[in-house]
């Protein structure tokens, strides 16, 4: 160890002085800032760029199941050549393409998309800049993180190639559809490549969560208390204490699938079982037992692909209202609160598959009781926004559009928590409907806020104001064009997971089959106008104006480090004296108070629960 | 720019828009029959969409409201010269009224769906008759076994049917639903009737019952709600619904005979 890594090893342990100016030389070489990096911020935007591209995979695949949905077996226009037809069969898309389209559509975009766009990549930066650290505790362990992310790419990818082709179980992978090698042609071998990169994906999770729980409890900067950190890392913080928990679950899971599939075991297959008329097996195991591990991490995993949302959208509404959020203690009890019921709703989405009724009562209470901690953040929302100045910028309206679309999210969802009526709903479009207002119209709608938020800090630069406002009004338009009326076909009874619903006589009519071709046409236009971000987005990189340190005036810590921030992030720790929400202080000159500045006298003392600490 | 408020109002007006027409049109709404688009034929069914229009309509006044709010604040608190906002960090009564009101109204829906829940589903509830069928649901088609005239399953008399369920009307004062057994025969199927709002899953190794009314005799549908390979979609089987026994009896003796013709005789009528 030299002078200089000692100089850091010293600024890390005691960086809790005003004096401690720390002069970072930076001397690694090329692979090691860019490619086998530590830095948090080089992660965070590795995770960025190989999220964005598995979203135009996973958009793509969406793009070709609307194709089939709107109009049933007319062949698709040079891609069904390319892709998955024969002429013998006239082009058309075989009905096992469908399922593993839509398989591979939802596994992507939640295991490669959402999730490592919000843990991997908002969690990297925000965390250290956040809380004013140098970097993660463990900051070769978050190496790690990413690089266990490739093989579970290559895994995916891969499948697509296998005899037999991608999975095609559903993301939930129910056994025996999963398990049995002859129950379709996804199951031969593309669920086995399909089990591998979920678990490398899960273990990179696990790894980025660890190290955030450790990085938020440890390395705070002098005068951070835990109520003063802002919405993001709150949310990080409670997302990371969830996937620690119940990420184990899953990969057991994941790893007794693949025995069953590949070792013989009989974990999840019943006694003398048989599919498509092979001799029987002996078996003895348990079905519903996948089901059980399976959503007891996919539930919160659900929460997980939300509540850093909701963390980033808090932070981005005080600062575009100009006003200190609203009940800044009830907001963090509200996610923890979402969090710990988390892990007791999870039987909501078992209701008809022969689990115990009288347990489907019971969930049907706890799932009911954690949409009461989501309306108070909505009440919480809209309450900061009154009263204040709202500036519409880009980042603006993407998180506003997150509360108007995740209150039609959470409401949708009332319907499939009360039982009797998920006996008509369940595993129809109404649940397609839900998924996506929640994910696509929260999740994304939050990402699209956070990338432009924080774009000028990750990059230096802005993103262009007017394209990405173009950008926002075309995809909310698209979004609820594409996927409200799925409620109402939902409602009428058509079931998700069909290649052809023509086929069933209360759904053969003009009204059905035209709200299908409408959302097709909104679904591929929502497609072509992502080409605006991505256009904006690559663009902004090299060419966009340079940012200031503070565009957007916000009074979190990482808006005091320059734009970008050099490694290392600060120069001298800096020192917090009250939560990020002080905006528009009687009697100041600006409208904004960085944590590092105290507060004036005449502001008065701040309300304890209210202001935080 | 206060006009972004617009673009939020329009998303509202088209949500509230689509549940407004729905009832309008017998597509769109709930799946009837299409002479009565508005009379849901089973007990269960009645009672599952009184339920689900109680929550449409809270549901949707909490939506209407929480919209208005939102286009109302992104109307009126826009930056303009000369405007200020509030210095203000929240209030603790506002907090505890909205969690209070909202969590009551929680606790009353999810109360509420209590009794049809069991009654629909608890084992304790189910109906004291003899079995219609077993029905084993497979890739991709629903196998369905009758306990033929002596009403029990598993004997010589039995019949079986591919896609074809059979039952009779329920009558107004002798409410007596039709009771099946389901189970699977390979992968995980789900039995969903939409006109009746009946959906069970088929599981592998359990043996569930169901059972279901219908008031109106006719024909319906039986679909497969659980992806269950790649013919899942097209796991359809047609139901129909008897006017009254003798019907059902007539309809069973016909099948029966059908099915207990030897083949020798089959080649023998087919020659003559």
């Amino acid at each position: 160890m030299n002078a200089e890594h000692a100089a850091h090893a010293n600024g890390h342990g005691h960086g809790h002085g005003h004096d401690d100016h720390h002069h970072h030389e930076d001397n690694r070489n090329f692979i090691e800032r860019y490619v086998f990096s530590t830095d948090h911020k080089v992660i965070a935007i590795q995770f960025l760029f190989s999220g964005l591209i598995f979203f135009l995979i996973g958009g793509l695949l969406a793009m070709a199941i609307r194709w089939q949905l709107a109009w049933p077996w007319s062949p698709m226009p040079i891609l069904s050549k390319a892709l998955w037809s024969s002429p013998s069969l006239g082009y058309r898309m075989p009905p096992e393409y469908f399922n593993k389209l839509f398989t591979m559509h939802a596994s992507v975009m939640i295991f490669f998309v959402i999730i490592p766009l919000l843990t991997g990549t908002f969690g990297n930066f925000l965390i250290p800049l956040q809380i004013g650290a140098r970097d993660m505790a463990f900051p070769k362990l978050n190496m790690y993180s990413y690089w266990c992310m490739p093989f579970a790419m290559i895994a995916i990818l891969y499948s697509f190639y296998v005899e037999g082709g991608p999975a095609e179980a559903g993301w939930t992978s129910y056994p025996l559809l999963s398990v049995a090698k002859w129950a379709t042609p996804g199951s031969l071998n593309g669920q086995t490549w399909w089990l591998i990169a979920l678990l490398f994906a899960g273990v990179s999770s696990l790894m980025g969560s660890i190290n955030y729980i450790t990085t938020i409890i440890m390395l705070r900067a002098p005068g951070m208390k835990m109520f003063r950190m802002p919405m993001a890392v709150w949310s990080l913080f409670i997302t990371a204490i969830l996937q620690a928990f119940a990420l184990p679950v899953l990969t057991s899971a994941l790893v007794m699938q693949l025995l069953d599939r590949t070792a013989g075991t009989n974990f999840f297959t019943p006694t003398n079982w048989s599919v498509a008329n092979a001799p029987s097996i002996v078996g003895g195991g348990q079905t519903l037992m996948w089901q059980h591990l399976f959503w007891f991490y996919s539930h919160p995993a659900v929460y997980i692909m939300i509540l850093p949302g909701m963390g980033m959208v808090s932070d981005i509404i005080a600062t575009f209202a100009r006003k200190p959020l609203f009940g800044y203690k009830p907001m963090v009890f509200a996610i923890a609160g979402i969090a710990g019921l988390g892990f007791i709703v999870w039987g909501h989405h078992m209701f008809q598959s022969g689990m115990n009724p009288a347990l489907g009562a019971t969930f049907m209470l706890s799932t009911m009781m954690i949409a009461l901690p989501s309306a108070i953040k909505v009440f919480n929302w809209l309450g900061t926004m009154w009263g204040g100045r709202i500036q519409y910028t880009t980042a603006m309206l993407n998180a506003m559009a997150f509360v108007a679309m995740f209150i039609i999210g959470g409401l949708s969802g009332i319907f499939m928590a009360a039982t009797p009526v998920d006996m008509h709903i369940h595993d129809t479009y109404f649940i397609v409907g839900h998924i996506h207002y929640v994910l696509f119209g929260g999740s994304m709608f939050a990402i699209f806020a956070g990338i432009t938020f924080w774009f000028p800090k990750m990059f230096g630069r802005l993103m262009n104001e007017r394209i990405g406002k173009i950008h926002f009004i075309l995809t909310f338009i698209f979004f609820n064009g594409t996927f409200f009326l799925m409620h109402i076909v939902g409602m009428h009874g058509m079931p998700r997971r069909y290649a052809d619903y023509t086929g069933f006589q209360y759904l053969n009519n003009s009204a059905v089959i035209g709200m299908n071709q409408f959302m097709s046409y909104s679904a591929f236009l929502l497609g072509l106008t992502q080409l605006l971000f991505a256009g904006n987005f690559l663009y902004s990189i090299v060419a966009g104006p340079k940012a200031p340190a503070n565009p957007w005036h916000s009074n979190s810590l990482e808006w005091t480090a320059p734009s970008p921030p050099p490694h290392y992030n600060f120069e001298v720790i800096p020192t917090v004296y009250h939560a990020a929400y002080e905006y528009s202080v009687p009697g100041m000159d600006k409208d904004y108070l960085p944590q590092t500045e105290e507060r004036p006298p005449q502001a008065g003392p701040l309300d304890p629960v209210m202001g935080g600490d | 720019m206060r006009y972004w408020s617009i673009l939020f109002a329009l998303a509202a007006v088209f949500s509230i828009g689509a549940f407004v027409y729905a009832p309008f049109s017998p597509d769109w709404w709930l799946p009837n029959s299409a002479n009565e688009p508005y009379h849901a034929v089973s007990k269960f069914g009645r009672e599952i969409d009184s339920l689900f229009l109680i929550i449409l309509w809270i549901t949707g006044i909490v939506f209407i409201g929480t919209q208005i709010a939102l286009v109302w604040v992104s109307w009126k608190y826009i930056d303009k010269p000369g405007s200020v906002a509030t210095y203000f960090h929240g209030s603790q009564r506002l907090e505890v009224i909205w969690t209070i009101i909202p969590a009551a109204i929680l606790v009353f829906i999810a109360l509420y769906q209590m009794g049809t829940w069991a009654e629909i589903k608890f084992r304790s509830s189910a109906p004291k008759v003899l079995p219609l069928a077993e029905v084993t649901a497979r890739q991709f088609q629903w196998v369905i076994r009758y306990a033929g005239p002596d009403g029990k399953l598993h004997t010589t008399d039995d019949l079986h049917l591919v896609n074809d369920l059979h039952f009779v009307k329920s009558a107004e004062k002798l409410e007596k639903p039709a009771l099946i057994w389901l189970q699977s025969g390979d992968v995980l199927h789900s039995f969903f009737l939409p006109q009746l709002r009946i959906k069970q899953d088929a599981v592998p190794g359990l043996k569930i019952p169901v059972w279901f009314d219908c008031d109106r005799a006719g024909q319906y549908e039986l679909l497969c709600a659980e992806l269950c390979g790649w013919g899942h979609y097209k796991m359809r089987s047609k139901v129909t619904v008897h006017e009254n026994q003798a019907d059902f009896d007539e309809w069973m003796q016909r099948k029966l005979s059908e099915q207990n013709q030897s083949q020798i005789a089959a080649v023998a009528q087919g020659g003559k």
